[in-house]
Order: C-alpha cells, then sequence, then structure tokens
C-alpha cells in the first residue's frame, strides 16, 4: 500500500482537471444509458459495444485519412439507425426491463466479437492532428482531445435537456415513461417517439464513442471496463435525467483523479463505487 | 416428490465413477467446469431466482471464499480441504453483513440491488488488490500440493466440483420444495403482501442470502487451487455475475434444476467453440444464443419444457362458479336506498349476536406522512365477535387505520393492544402471526402462485401449518368456503375482479385470524355480487372471527354492521351503531354530502 502523499498544489489542480475531462466522457457515455433506462425502461448494456464500434469505425476512417470530427457526420446516422432498430425489437418482443439487460450483453458479446475478428483484439490508437496538441492555461495544461470532450459533452447535455424540459417531444416522453397507457391515452405516439429515443441513445453513444477513440487507447476487451463506472455515474445522476450523468460523471472523475494524486491509481474504483453505494443506501427514493 | 432428492444423489454418485474410466484429463476440466458454473449459477438462483433480488455482486462472493482460501494456503499452509469451510463462511458472513444493511432500506430493490451488489464487487475487489491478500500481484498457488482424493488432480477437482454441485442442488430443491421457499417466492411476487401473510420477509432474504454466498464462497476455495494463480481482474468482474444470471436466466429462474439445465448448455457450447479453436465464433454464437432464448424463451427452458410437456396432461376442469359479469357499479343511488334506519336492512342483520371482551384496543392511534395527518388521535375498540364498520369520505383514513394496525406502516405515536399484548412497533409479519389478517382494496395475489398457493402460503405463515402439503390441504377447505375451488389451479390473473376478491377473503382466512380486516371488498362489484359477498362475511363471523371492514356501499354496511366508526380528515367523528350514528347531522354533512360523489366516483 502506498504512503499517503500529498501533492503540490499544482498537480492537485491538474489532477482535478483531467478528472473533470474524464468525468466528461463519463457523463457523455452515460447520457444515452440514462435516457434508455430511465424513459424505455431499456437497460442497454451494448450501449457500451456500441461506443466502441464507433470508436473503431472512427479509427479505420482516421486511419485512411478523415479527420474523426467529419467522421461524426457518417458514424452518427449509422449509430441513430442501429439503435431504432435494437428498439424495435424490445418493443415487438415486449422485453422486460431485466432481459433488456440479458438481451443487450448478447448483443455486446456479438459486436466484440465483430470487434475483434476485424482489428483484432491488440491495442489500438487513434492518430489524428488533435492527438498531440495541447496548450497551457497558468501552470495548467489543456490537451485539446480532451477539450473537445468536454466542450461535446456540456453541450450534448444541456441540449437534450432543453428538448426535455421545453418541447412537446420532451413532455411527451417523460410522460409515456411515468405511465406508458395513460399518455398513449391522450395521444403521445410512444411507438415512434420510443424509435426516434432510442434511436438518439445509440447516437450518443457514437459520439461517446468518437471522443474515447480521440484520448484513449482501444481494444474489445476494455468494453467491459466502462460498465461500472458509467453504471455509477448514470444512478448518481439520476435515471433519465440529462443533466445528471455529467454532474455525477464529473463529481466521480474528480474525486477518482484527487485519489489516484493523493494514494495510488489502484484505489481509484473504490471512490465511485462508494459513493455510489452511500447514495443508494441513504437515498434509494432519489435515484431512480 | 420424494423421488427428486434420491435423483440427484444417485446422479452424483452413479458419476463420481467417471475418474476410474481413465478419460483423458481435458474432459475432467470440461466436467469440473460445468460443475463448478452449477454451483455458481445455482447458489445465485438460491437468492435472486427466487426472491426475485437480482444480485450482480456474486463475483464479491465467490472472490471472497477464492482469496480465503488461497490467502490460508499460500501464507499459512493450511491444508487444502480445511480451507473450505472457511471460505464458505467468509462469504456468508461477508453476504449477511452487506444484507443486513441493504435489506433494511425498502427502495433497494430490482436493478437499485444489482446496481448495488455490483458496485460491492469493485469495492471488495478494490480493497483486496491493494492490500496484502493480493498485493495487486496475484497469488501462485502452484507450490501447494491437490490432495489425493482422485486418480490424478484434475479427476480430484472433478470429484470435489461434483460434491459441491450435488449438495448445491439438494439444498437448492429442498430450499424449493419447503415452507422457506415458498415465502421466498411470495416475496419474488410481492414482498409487502407476503409480509402481511406472514412471511417474515427480511430474515427469509438474509437467510436465502447467507445460503447463496456459502455455496459460491465453497465453490470459490475450490476454484483457486484449480487456477493456482488468482488475480483481482479476473475474478471480481462483472463476468461472474452475467456468466450466472445469463445461465439462471436461460435454463428459468423459478426452478430450482433451471441454473443447472443453463450452466451446462452455456459451458458446453463455449467449451465446444474453444475446443475447435473458434474462440471468436464462440462468443458471437453465445450472444446470439443467448438473444434467442430471451426472445423465444423469456421464462427459461426448463418452465418451457414443462408447458409443452403438461400440454399432454388432462386439465382440471376449470368450472367456475356461475359469475354475473361486472358491469353496473354500486351507485350512489343505492345508498340513498339503504338510507339510515331502513328497517329491512337491520333484519336482515340476523340477531344472534353476541358481542364479546374488548379483543383490538387502539389508543392516541397517530399518522403523519411527511405534512398530512393521516390519523390524529383515534381511540377505537373492537369487540371479540362484532362487525365493526369503518366509515367516512375518501380520505379521511380509514384504509391508513386497516394500514397501520396490520402493520404495513408503523405508526407516528399511540398504541395497539391485541389480545391484551402490545402489537405497536411490530413487523407485519409477526401481527400477521399474533392474529390478525387483511385484505387489500385491490387485490395483490401472488401472480405467479396457482390459486390454491395463494391460500396455502396464508395458511403455512399466518396459519400454525408448516408443512406445505398440509397447507394445500387447508388451503383447499377454504376455497371451497369462497366458492373458488373450481379455479385451485388457475392463476390469480385468470380470475375475474369478484373471484380475486374472494381469493385476498380466501387468504385472510387461512391463516385462522381472530381479528380480519376488510379493506373494501365490495368496491367495483356488481349487486348481485355484493350480495354474495355479504353473505359470506357473515359466515366469516359465524366461524368466529371478528371483523373490522371499510367500507363506501351502504346497503352492505347497514346490512352487516353491528357498530360503526365514522372517519373524518383522520379524527374519530363518531361510534355506534349504524341507524343511530347516521342519523346525526354532523355525520351526515361529514359524510352522507360527499359520499354522493365518492359513489360516483369511476
Amino acid at each position: 500500500m502506498s504512503a499517503f502523499t500529498l501533492p503540490s498544489a499544482s498537480l492537485l489542480s491538474q489532477s482535478v482537471l483531467s478528472g473533470i475531462f474524464v468525468g466528461a466522457l463519463y457523463g457523455l457515455m452515460g447520457l444515452g444509458l440514462s435516457l434508455n433506462w430511465g424513459l424505455l425502461r431499456l437497460i442497454n448494456l451494448a450501449h457500451f459495444a456500441f461506443a466502441f464500434l464507433a470508436a473503431y469505425l472512427c479509427y479505420e476512417l482516421a486511419s485512411r485519412g478523415l479527420d474523426p470530427l467529419l467522421a461524426l457526420a457518417a458514424i452518427v446516422p449509422l449509430f441513430f439507425a442501429i439503435g431504432a432498430g435494437l428498439q424495435g425489437l424490445v418493443a415487438r418482443f415486449a422485453i422486460t426491463p431485466f432481459n433488456s439487460l440479458l438481451l443487450t450483453f448478447g448483443l455486446t458479446g456479438i459486436v466484440e466479437a465483430l470487434i475483434q475478428s476485424i482489428w483484432t483484439a491488440d491495442f489500438r490508437k487513434l492518430e489524428s492532428s488533435y492527438a498531440q496538441q495541447k496548450f497551457k492555461v497558468g501552470t495548467l495544461f489543456v490537451p485539446v482531445p480532451e477539450l473537445i470532450t468536454l466542450v461535446l459533452a456540456v453541450a450534448i447535455s444541456a441540449a437534450v435537456w432543453a428538448v426535455l424540459r421545453y418541447t412537446d417531444l420532451g413532455r411527451a416522453l417523460r410522460g409515456a415513461a411515468e405511465d406508458a397507457p395513460i399518455a398513449a391515452a391522450f395521444g403521445v405516439n410512444q411507438k415512434a417517439n420510443a424509435l426516434l429515443l432510442a434511436g438518439t441513445c445509440a447516437a450518443l453513444a457514437s459520439i461517446a464513442g468518437v471522443c474515447l477513440a480521440l484520448s484513449f487507447t482501444l481494444a474489445p476487451s476494455q468494453i467491459y471496463a466502462w460498465i461500472g463506472v458509467v453504471f455509477a455515474a448514470v444512478m448518481l445522476g439520476g435515471l433519465g435525467r440529462a443533466l445528471g450523468p455529467l454532474v455525477a460523471g464529473t463529481l466521480i472523475g474528480v474525486s477518482e483523479a484527487v485519489t489516484m494524486a493523493v494514494t495510488a491509481p489502484s484505489w481509484a474504483p473504490m471512490v465511485s463505487f462508494t459513493l455510489l453505494i452511500a447514495v443508494l443506501v441513504l437515498r434509494p427514493g432519489k435515484s431512480a | 416428490m420424494k423421488r427428486t432428492p434420491i435423483a440427484i444423489v444417485g446422479a452424483g454418485v452413479a458419476l463420481a465413477g467417471l475418474p476410474l474410466l481413465g478419460l483423458p484429463p481435458f474432459y475432467d476440466s470440461l466436467l469440473y467446469l460445468m460443475l463448478h458454473w452449477i454451483v455458481l449459477a445455482t447458489s445465485w438462483n438460491i437468492l435472486s431466482g427466487y426472491t426475485g433480488y437480482f444480485s450482480f455482486g456474486h463475483g464479491a462472493f465467490f472472490g471472497a471464499g477464492l482469496y480465503t482460501t488461497s490467502t490460508l494456503l499460500a501464507r499459512f499452509d493450511w491444508p487444502f480441504l480445511w480451507t473450505l469451510p472457511v471460505a464458505a463462511l467468509v462469504a456468508a458472513v461477508l453476504g449477511v453483513a452487506l444484507g443486513a444493511i441493504v435489506f433494511r432500506v425498502k427502495g433497494v430493490r430490482g436493478e437499485l440491488f444489482a446496481l448495488l451488489t455490483l458496485a460491492v464487487t469493485f469495492v471488495i475487489g478494490t480493497i483486496v488488490g491493494n492490500t496484502p491478500l493480493d498485493g495487486g500481484q496475484g497469488v501462485s498457488l502452484s507450490a501447494v500440493p491437490v490432495p489425493p482424493i482422485g486418480p490424478k488432480a484434475s479427476a480430484t477437482f472433478y470429484l470435489l466440483a461434483l460434491a459441491a454441485a450435488t449438495s448445491t442442488l439438494m439444498i437448492a430443491w429442498g430450499v424449493a420444495a419447503s415452507r422457506f421457499g415458498a415465502g421466498l417466492f411470495a416475496i419474488h411476487d410481492d414482498e409487502d403482501a407476503a409480509e402481511v401473510m406472514g412471511v417474515p420477509t427480511y430474515r427469509y432474504k438474509l437467510m436465502a442470502l447467507a445460503i447463496s454466498c456459502a455455496l459460491a464462497g465453497a465453490a470459490g476455495g475450490i476454484h483457486a487451487l484449480f487456477l493456482s494463480y488468482v488475480t483481482v481482474g479476473e475474478v471480481f468482474t462483472i463476468a461472474v455475475p452475467l456468466t450466472v444470471v445469463l445461465m439462471s436466466v436461460l435454463g428459468g429462474t423459478r426452478h430450482w434444476a433451471g441454473p443447472a439445465v443453463g450452466a451446462i448448455a452455456i459451458t458446453g457450447l463455449l467449451y465446444s467453440f474453444t475446443a475447435a479453436d473458434h474462440a471468436i465464433a464462440g462468443k458471437a454464437a453465445t450472444g446470439a444464443i443467448l438473444i434467442a432464448a430471451i426472445l423465444f424463451m423469456p421464462d427459461g427452458i426448463l418452465p418451457r419444457l414443462q408447458r409443452v410437456l403438461g400440454r399432454r396432461r388432462t386439465r382440471l376442469p376449470s368450472a367456475a362458479p356461475a359469475q354475473p359479469t361486472a358491469s353496473a357499479l354500486p351507485t350512489a343511488a343505492e345508498a340513498v336506498v339503504a338510507a339510515p334506519g331502513d328497517a329491512s336492512a337491520r333484519d336482515r342483520r340476523g340477531a344472534t349476536v353476541r358481542v364479546g371482551a374488548v379483543l383490538l384496543q387502539v389508543r392516541g392511534l397517530d399518522k403523519r406522512f411527511k405534512g398530512i395527518h393521516a390519523l390524529s388521535a383515534v381511540d377505537v375498540d373492537v369487540r371479540r365477535g362484532e362487525i365493526l364498520g369503518l366509515l367516512g369520505p375518501n380520505g379521511s383514513g380509514k384504509s391508513t387505520f386497516i394500514n397501520v394496525v396490520s402493520g404495513h406502516y408503523a405508526a407516528t405515536a399511540g398504541e395497539i393492544r391485541f389480545e391484551g399484548r402490545t402489537l405497536t412497533g411490530e413487523p407485519a409479519h409477526r401481527i400477521a402471526a399474533a392474529g390478525i389478517a387483511r385484505t387489500y382494496q385491490i387485490p395483490r395475489p401472488f401472480a405467479q402462485f396457482s390459486v390454491v398457493d395463494n391460500v396455502a402460503l396464508a395458511a403455512m405463515f399466518g396459519g400454525a401449518v408448516a408443512d406445505p402439503a398440509a397447507a394445500r390441504r387447508e388451503a383447499m377447505t377454504w376455497l371451497e368456503f369462497t366458492g373458488l375451488a373450481g379455479r385451485a389451479e388457475a392463476r390469480p390473473d385468470a380470475l375475474n375482479l369478484h373471484q380475486r376478491k374472494f381469493l385476498e377473503l380466501a387468504r385472510a382466512l387461512a391463516s385462522r385470524p381472530r381479528l380480519v380486516l376488510l379493506d373494501e371488498v365490495l368496491c367495483g362489484l356488481t349487486p348481485s355480487e355484493t350480495d354474495a359477498a355479504v353473505a359470506l362475511i357473515r359466515r366469516i363471523r359465524d366461524q368466529g372471527a371478528t371483523i373490522v371492514f371499510v367500507e363506501h356501499v351502504m346497503r352492505a354496511v347497514m346490512a352487516l354492521s353491528d357498530r360503526i366508526v365514522v372517519f373524518d380528515h383522520g379524527l374519530l367523528l363518531a361510534e355506534g351503531a349504524a341507524s343511530e350514528v347516521m342519523k346525526r347531522p354532523h355525520v351526515m354533512t361529514a359524510y352522507l354530502g360527499t359520499a354522493a360523489v365518492a359513489g360516483a366516483r369511476p
């Protein structure tokens, strides 16, 4: 066990900043998961597989010279279609939330096998013009790929929040999540809305995947590494809430980064999961 | 029924001879893995499949056993077999400690429980990885000798796993066939109703968790030496719980043998692909099979098979008693017809009412929900042998009164004494055991139990019948009493509202209560169904039970009640004989004024 060492102020603030960056990715990953779970009662484990598939596609396109952000234009519609297709299947067979977990776990296995057969199990790293770019603010280094992730996460979360809160579509979705038959009786076309929402969630997963490819090395087995901490962010933030995953993800990211700076990196998971347990036990009503 | 344990042990003994055939070690390992997953999946199912509390923390309990054994072997040089009971114990203690906290929090059910247990897995994994238990390097057990139980090391592991699997299946069957198991299944279907029927839900969940963890811990202990090199990254993951969930759901979670069927299918499948060097294709195929299974057999392989085989058997003739369809609701007009002082209603009640000493004494009962004062300083006495009607407008506190007396809600203040014993603050299952039964306004049958099993559960837990078979016989007598005998083997969702209400009554009566609390049994029934129910309630009293009933149907109130109490805004407004109380001006304004509105609601 490493001794506790108090890091310097500049190291600490650099850790907080990197915590914010990784937290933004937790939030972006969690957003689609949270909406799918909270508003459609679909616990989509395949969300992570979608993100990785998008990351690999982005890697592939970038290796042929396409800018990763331009690749989004091709990737997002593709994943929207995949998500809507999955929702169509789930609705057709009236899957319970728990069976949806298992179904999407099966799908994750298929996607993992697909990735492995195309790109092998080796680690891959996207090379792009952004990869090495960073600039200095005061004593802090700000890497550009992480900054892109943060900006995207904040902008998208805010946009989703505004749609859910202020548009008729958002109200219809929230109403249908509370009581689908009653919402249908009031004229909500839940079937179409659900397809739209599920497509959006998968599209969000693909955006998170592109951000993932910008700053992390990829391997098929890494799909499972994100599940625990992103689920923690989703639950902490409250299911079906647009800003929740970002806020909770940032909180987790920062506390992990500070833990890593103060103790050892291997203690990092302790923070997020202890937080999650505390929230579930102390305020179970708030998190669902 | 008793053939099942003999078959399990017989299969175990027969399979124990397998290493003598001298199969290549390859087969020993495959069979070991199958048995290993049978133990893990079946042990998971005892808590999660039976009660519906899906745990994603099985990796933590498995890992606790695994690291207990490896620590005792590597650092303390214990003999291997002695470490296994310790591994089981450590895992069970860990589980009980977790359950003691988590099961107290009412909101942690379903997905929240799954997530919480998953988080616990990562926390324990982090602790193990960062302490000398593992040290981040993993623990090597290659120097530890394998006990010479079988002819080869691989045969030893096979025999150990076989013994573990046989005992696990015996335990899983024993639990499922017992009163304990019936209680667990009831928790799965409706935990609150189970508690009210007398199932000690908290204790049962803890016991199921302890058994589940102990078996997983023992499997972990065996697996530690099988692996001979253990690392945190391979144990405290989401992979272990996902695999066991997958196996159990594939096989069927409501049957003791379901997880074993799933474990054999999936292990065999994965192995056949890896053996043929198609590991990636195997992963994809497993995923595809899982998806197909969820889509086409959502209840699992075993229930599906049972259904296919069951079709051949002839069904019980399900001749329901003639039921008028529930169409017309009791309207406000009826309340006017049976207005206070209706002589014929009084006469129909019969004159042979022997009212005895105080059975239930409620003093100063208070119930607050945050700002709302649902009950304020209510004093009520219920005398032995009487039928007491609880009246009042909607929201006046009648149902709250029943919920507090039955232990569904805890009282904020005040005292409840039943037969001289203080029941205030007791959990609902103790109150049920003390002799108080209740019905729900909206019937809450256990959806996956047959009608007769619904009633048998109440007989087992509220009553004194411990044996499941005797409880079913007892249940049949109550189904005959309520006219549901022809529907005994039906599922509750096949019953109409009237029949479900009578099922509620049969469940309440099966515990042989001295006090029955009826919450709007007549609500939603047609006039002729109401008459049948009124006659039944009178027969219940004639059996010797005391009855407190909440009702809006005035005709029934006048026909049945010896005495009524009227609630308004949580206060006791009036008390006395029905015809006399309903003439009091303040009761008429408080109650009858709103009754017309109340009667017209859907």
